[in-house]
């Protein structure tokens, strides 16, 4: 592949860095723009889920025909309808799941392991009477004690979720089941002999509670099977083959017989990368031979999606007096929720990441709990873990007295380092992001009264994939793009754009669109911030691939040799000695010898897209704490990240403003609160606290451009590590304001005013 | 479900008294709407009561206001003087929700809903409004603070609606305010809610002090305790230490998912000081 | 249960419609009316994705009943553009990139518009808590408030 940039340096771009409107953009801003609950079909019924009000019990039997004779009623399907699987692990995003936990999780088999647990589902003529026989539904339960929390889950004498859990990880291996998944163990070097050399050691435990992605549009779908057995279904989802792939198995049908159209996406984070309705609308549909839409309720979002784990973190770095880092080490007890696959995985890969650390050491642990079972949320396990992380490093330099921008420099990953988690790095903007940071004029900004700033680093791996793009040439020079990963907001912008940037026509002239599961190659899921990366690759890789034949075509037509054509500003001409033998050709012209050249242009890529770098950040964060009531409010952020190459600044931005917001919102307020029984308190947006506009201020930021060498246009993928560093930036600033160090997420003006109170007790709280 | 929209208050005090099943009144439907929708409620009649003249307007009696009760928060705050004559009413009506629950929002909802933590109710206590009630047995005058009982629990008996507030004529050197504190800058319901309503001398000391706490007890509260404290005082430090103690002393508060005990004695103490400071200063500019 | 004959103005078009006493004004909107820009996010008045004007007053829609609707006069997103032309605030969300996945602009969009007119000249903090009801989770605001802000500028003509 040709390199438009070669040293770092970049050639001139024509559309990249540019900031058109989105092609899908009309859509959206009239109501145009079909969500998941936006497409119905003729004759379609409802179906609505029963749900366990349990958090914990064995299901002795489930009673349906009560309600099947309710008039209105087509269908009902419960565990019998969904194919047993065995164990098989298969990525999902950045996560493994199971099969045989996905089926358990889409209908409970033997237990409701979590309140919200689906049991049962109806398809009836309209809501009120799908309601209803949800009601008419008896299911005799053998209610069960249950366990929410991770610390008690892994107590021996816990109540046990799944008798055959033998932690994974341990040797030998365990002969007791117990609530631990696995047991894993990253790092490099000698951490005792680390922490001999280090004169200062810091050691802190941290605890984070569960929180929900909270897209503002719920789950939706409508599915419709044929007699025959073909399939289809419309659903808002960040992966639609993947969709495809779990509901064929689900059911036992074939791949091929599934069709899986891809609605516009009101917000996913992670949070739709797997199945919950959709196997259900197939299977009652498949009953009731009707077409059958669902869609969640906000509540039935909280309490029965994918939210991310809640943890305990253990974080302990020694450092030399001149701030360089010796020895990290950390434990990390992820929450699983119902069923195995926390991501303590890459929690525990990215902890240490941003550094060149020579020992270091992370313990994590696996956990399951009476809970939802988690789903990716945004940099799956970062923030978590890296808030553990950066909160020490602060009170390091705070111990020290090194500015906290200098130790992170100090101690910056380069290109180079070797990561704990095993890769050497290619070049990366670590130093980069600190330098901007330092000399931006936030760092400088007075602080008044109550204040206090904080900074913070973060890291995200990213991920390439499988990816398939098809890219036409119409008759009339304009192209179609076709591309399979969701846009999840402004990649039709960018896809169009780099697709300009290669062809040399105008971006009007390229209508990109998401094409359904039958419609292209495989296509893995929007998530791994790998859509502009991945489908950009491949849509570069498709249009040259039209630039070729394009050349061909000429070839043919001028009687050369295919290499003596060349592509040029929108167009082909002779080269080399054959130049100035015949006038240039636009696309266009090409387009109209197509046929009698040999046939429709198409450019195409399937690939595994690899070469995926990480993108690192800095941020700086301004808190002011109201000293009466603990109320902590964010008065000014900065977010620095590189991004390699922006395709599109604006979306660059919102994607760095979007995950600070986040971040923000984890830091202060969100929480899943659960009652003794086990039960959620706060499932809706009223008690579920996300950030509102008046909470947040003006997000500035800065996009640092270190390109990654094996993309054509160096682009890094850049939507979640901006979420990483918030949680402790606003808890650093928190700590710099009131000189009360708070190690327990949210910080909620409670548990902030309480800690106050108990530091002027003893004398060290600053206000 | 049936629904029914009369246009006269006789007629829906009618369909209210003769109701058998569950029957509820419908103003703004912030609060109705949501409680059908999450199953708590399901109603067999709702009766919107937006097409009964006396109970959408606004009208200047006796020196004060008549608020009709299904005035929504948003006309409140457009009327002409209502915000400059009780800002700590139109605030706190205000507060309810967002902009799109303050177009529907109403203050005799607000009330009746029955919760705690209503924001609009303990600035009407510190005004010392009284609700007009209209029933079957006739009308009759209530003090606000005697209307709700417990949660979901109101005073008044089966076909009551309430028709307006008298809001009463504000002698000068009068003024109210209202603050509630929430985690975040809007939309969440009131961890505490404080009104404050006091009268100066000449001198500027306080002549009258009406002090109301909301989200601390079962129900919002009138606090004699917190009036005294103020009574004859500048508001001087010692006046607002004793005010401090008595709103958290007033406190008979819970633990939930928006606060905890300890935090609402505390917060109370803190709004109470802080809303006596705004009225105050109103006050003497009025 | 008997359903209810509503006759409504629906961006300036007369419209009528069956419902039943229970089903919300959202749901007559988008199931009866088919107008499906008008979403749902929560049904209990806390997102601000269901807003829509009703005699020119900004509610949420999830917390109407379809047949409090009888009579009145309602805006939704689909009315915002005069034809081919966009209304100034959707033509500078779109400059702006504020917007994301795109689930609450139409609700934002049809707030911003009844704030600017009422407010032609609102601060950032104005703007800020009038919109404080309206969720978004993919932007974090700052470019919906520039957007808006900058729409003012063009409407007051600056």
């Amino acid at each position: 592949m040709q390199e438009k940039v070669k040293d770092g340096q970049s050639s001139e771009f024509q559309v990249v860095g540019t900031r058109p409107l989105r092609p899908d953009g009309a859509d959206k801003v009239t109501g145009r723009a079909k969500f998941g609950a936006d497409f119905s079909l003729p004759g379609q019924l409802v179906g609505k889920v029963l749900r366990s009000p349990y958090p914990h019990a064995r299901i002795k039997s489930i009673d349906a025909s009560a309600a099947l004779k309710l008039p209105g009623v087509k269908a009902v399907v419960c565990r019998d309808d969904f194919v047993e699987q065995s164990s098989e692990f298969i990525p999902a995003g950045e996560m493994m799941i199971n099969y045989r936990d996905v089926v358990r999780n889409v209908m409970a088999r033997e237990k409701v392991l979590y309140e919200g647990h689906p049991v049962a589902a109806v398809a009836a003529t309209t809501a009120a009477l799908a309601k209803e026989a949800l009601r008419l539904i008896k299911v005799e339960y053998q209610v069960l004690p249950h366990v929410i929390d991770v610390v008690e889950a892994m107590r021996p004498d816990a109540p046990l979720l799944h008798e055959d859990m033998f932690t994974a990880g341990v040797e030998p291996a365990p002969k007791t089941p117990s609530n631990v998944a696995k047991r894993l163990e990253i790092g490099h070097g000698d951490i005792a002999a680390g922490f001999k050399q280090a004169e200062l050691v810091i050691e802190r435990e941290f605890t984070t509670k569960p929180v929900h992605q909270g897209y503002i549009e719920p789950h939706a779908c409508v599915a419709s099977v044929s007699e025959d057995g073909q399939a289809d279904v419309w659903v808002s989802t960040q992966g639609h083959w993947v969709v495809r792939a779990h509901c064929a198995r689900l059911l036992g049908w074939d791949i091929g017989k599934v069709r899986v159209t891809a609605a516009e996406i009101g917000g996913g984070f992670g949070g739709k990368t797997v199945v919950y309705l959709e196997p259900i609308a197939l299977a009652l549909s498949k009953k009731a031979r009707r077409p059958v839409k669902m869609v969640m309720t906000r509540e039935e979002v909280f309490k029965a999606s994918g939210p991310t784990s809640g943890a305990h973190v253990r974080v302990k770095i020694g450092a030399k007096k001149d701030g360089r880092i010796v020895a990290a080490e950390a434990e990390l007890k992820y929450q699983a929720g119902a069923f195995a696959g926390s991501p303590v995985q890459p929690g525990a890969m990215c902890a240490y990441a941003p550094y060149d650390i020579e020992n270091v050491k992370v313990i994590g642990y696996d956990v399951v709990t009476n809970r939802p079972k988690v789903a990716a949320y945004r940099a799956p396990g970062g923030p978590i873990s890296e808030f553990g992380v950066e909160s020490v490093l602060d009170e390091i330099a705070a111990k020290l007295g090194i500015d906290p921008i200098e130790l992170r420099l100090k101690n910056a990953a380069k290109q180079g380092t070797k990561a704990a988690y095993g890769p050497k790095f290619g070049p990366i903007g670590m130093v980069e992001t600190l330098e901007a940071a330092k000399a931006h004029a936030h760092w400088r900004t007075p602080l008044g009264k109550h204040q206090g700033r904080g900074v913070a680093s973060g890291f995200w791996f990213n991920i390439g994939g499988e990816t398939s793009v098809s890219l036409s040439l119409n008759e009339d020079g304009t192209l179609s793009l076709t591309a399979g990963t969701p846009d999840i907001g402004g990649l039709r912008a960018s896809l169009c754009m780099m697709a300009a940037e290669e062809l040399g026509v105008p971006l009007d002239k390229i209508r990109v669109q998401i094409g359904d599961t039958g419609q292209l190659g495989y296509n893995f899921l929007t998530g791994g911030s790998r859509s502009t990366f991945s489908s950009g690759m491949a849509t570069v890789e498709a249009a040259r691939d039209v630039m070729k034949e394009a050349c061909k075509r000429a070839a043919k037509l001028w009687e050369l040799p295919d290499d003596a054509v060349e592509y040029n500003n929108g167009g082909v001409r002779p080269a080399g000695p054959n130049a100035g033998k015949h006038a240039p050709m636009t696309l266009k012209e090409i387009a109209g010898i197509a046929g009698k050249t040999g046939g429709p242009i198409v450019g195409y890529a399937r690939i595994n897209a690899a070469g995926a770098a990480p993108s690192l950040a800095t941020h700086i964060a301004d808190v002011e704490v109201d000293p009466e009531t603990g109320k902590v409010s964010v008065i000014r952020y900065t977010a620095i990240q590189d991004a390699g190459r922006a395709i599109h600044p604006s979306y660059v931005e919102g994607q760095y403003q979007g995950g600070v917001a986040q971040g923000i919102g984890w830091a202060l307020n969100e929480e899943y609160i659960y009652g003794d029984d086990g039960k959620l308190q706060n499932p809706g947006f009223l008690d579920y606290r996300v950030p509102v506009a008046s909470d947040l201020p003006m997000i500035d930021t800065v996009i640092i451009e270190v390109p990654n060498p094996r993309h054509p246009y160096g682009v890094r993928g850049v939507g979640e590590t901006p979420i990483v560093p918030p949680m402790a930036a606003i808890a650093n600033a928190v700590a710099n304001a009131t000189g009360v160090r708070f190690t327990d997420l949210p910080m909620s003006p409670p548990r902030v005013l309480k800690a106050l109170d108990e530091a002027r007790a003893k004398g060290s709280a600053k206000l | 479900m049936r629904y029914e929209a009369p246009s006269s208050l006789e007629q829906a005090v009618g369909l209210l008294a003769a109701a058998t099943g569950d029957a509820r009144v419908l103003a703004g439907g912030t609060d109705l709407l949501v409680q059908m929708r999450t199953d708590i409620l399901n109603p067999e009649l709702v009766i919107d009561i937006k097409r009964i003249p006396e109970l959408r307007e606004i009208k200047e009696e006796g020196g004060g206001f008549r608020i009709g009760a299904a005035v929504t928060g948003a006309e409140l705050k457009e009327h002409p003087h209502l915000k400059s004559v009780w800002p700590g009413i139109v605030e706190a009506a205000n507060l309810i929700g967002s902009t799109q629950i303050q177009g529907r929002a109403t203050m005799g909802g607000n009330l009746c809903n029955g919760s705690p933590a209503a924001d609009s109710v303990p600035a009407l206590i510190a005004a010392g409004a009284k609700a007009s009630v209209v029933g079957p047995n006739g009308r009759r005058d209530i003090a606000v603070e005697d209307v709700m009982l417990a949660p979901r629990k109101l005073s008044l008996t089966k076909g009551e609606i309430i028709a307006s507030f008298l809001l009463p004529a504000k002698s000068k050197g009068s003024a109210d305010a209202y603050l509630r504190f929430i985690p975040r800058t809007e939309m969440d319901i009131a961890v505490v809610g404080c009104g404050v309503c006091l009268s100066l001398a000449g001198d500027g000391t306080i002549s009258r002090a009406r002090v109301a706490l909301g989200a601390v007890a079962a129900r919002p509260l009138l606090v004699e305790e917190a009036s005294k404290a103020l009574l004859g005082s500048k508001l001087e430090d010692a006046a607002l230490s004793k005010l401090d103690a008595a709103a958290g002393a007033a406190c008979k508060p819970i633990d939930d998912k928006r606060g905890t005990k300890e935090y609402r004695i505390k917060v109370a103490g803190v709004l109470a000081r802080r809303a006596a400071a705004i009225a105050y200063e109103r006050a003497r500019k009025a | 249960m008997a359903k209810h004959h509503i006759t409504a103005t629906v961006n300036g078009d007369p419209v009528e419609f069956l419902c039943e006493p229970q089903e919300t004004l959202l749901d007559a909107l988008r199931d009866q009316l088919n107008l499906t820009g008008t979403k749902e996010g929560c049904s209990t008045g806390d997102c601000g994705a269901c807003s829509v004007t009703v005699d020119d007053r900004l509610v949420c829609s999830c917390l109407m009943l379809g047949v409090e609707a009888d009579g009145k006069s309602i805006h939704t997103i689909e009315g915002m553009a005069q034809g081919d032309e966009l209304h100034p605030l959707q033509q500078k969300f779109l400059e702006h990139a504020a917007l994301q996945c795109g689930i609450c602009t139409p609700g934002f969009l049809v707030a911003a518009k009844a704030l600017l007119d009422k407010k032609p000249d609102p601060s950032e903090t104005e703007v800020r808590y009038w919109l404080a009801g309206n969720l978004c989770r993919c932007t974090g605001y700052d470019k919906i408030v520039r957007a808006v802000l900058d729409a003012a500028a063009e409407l007051r003509g600056a």
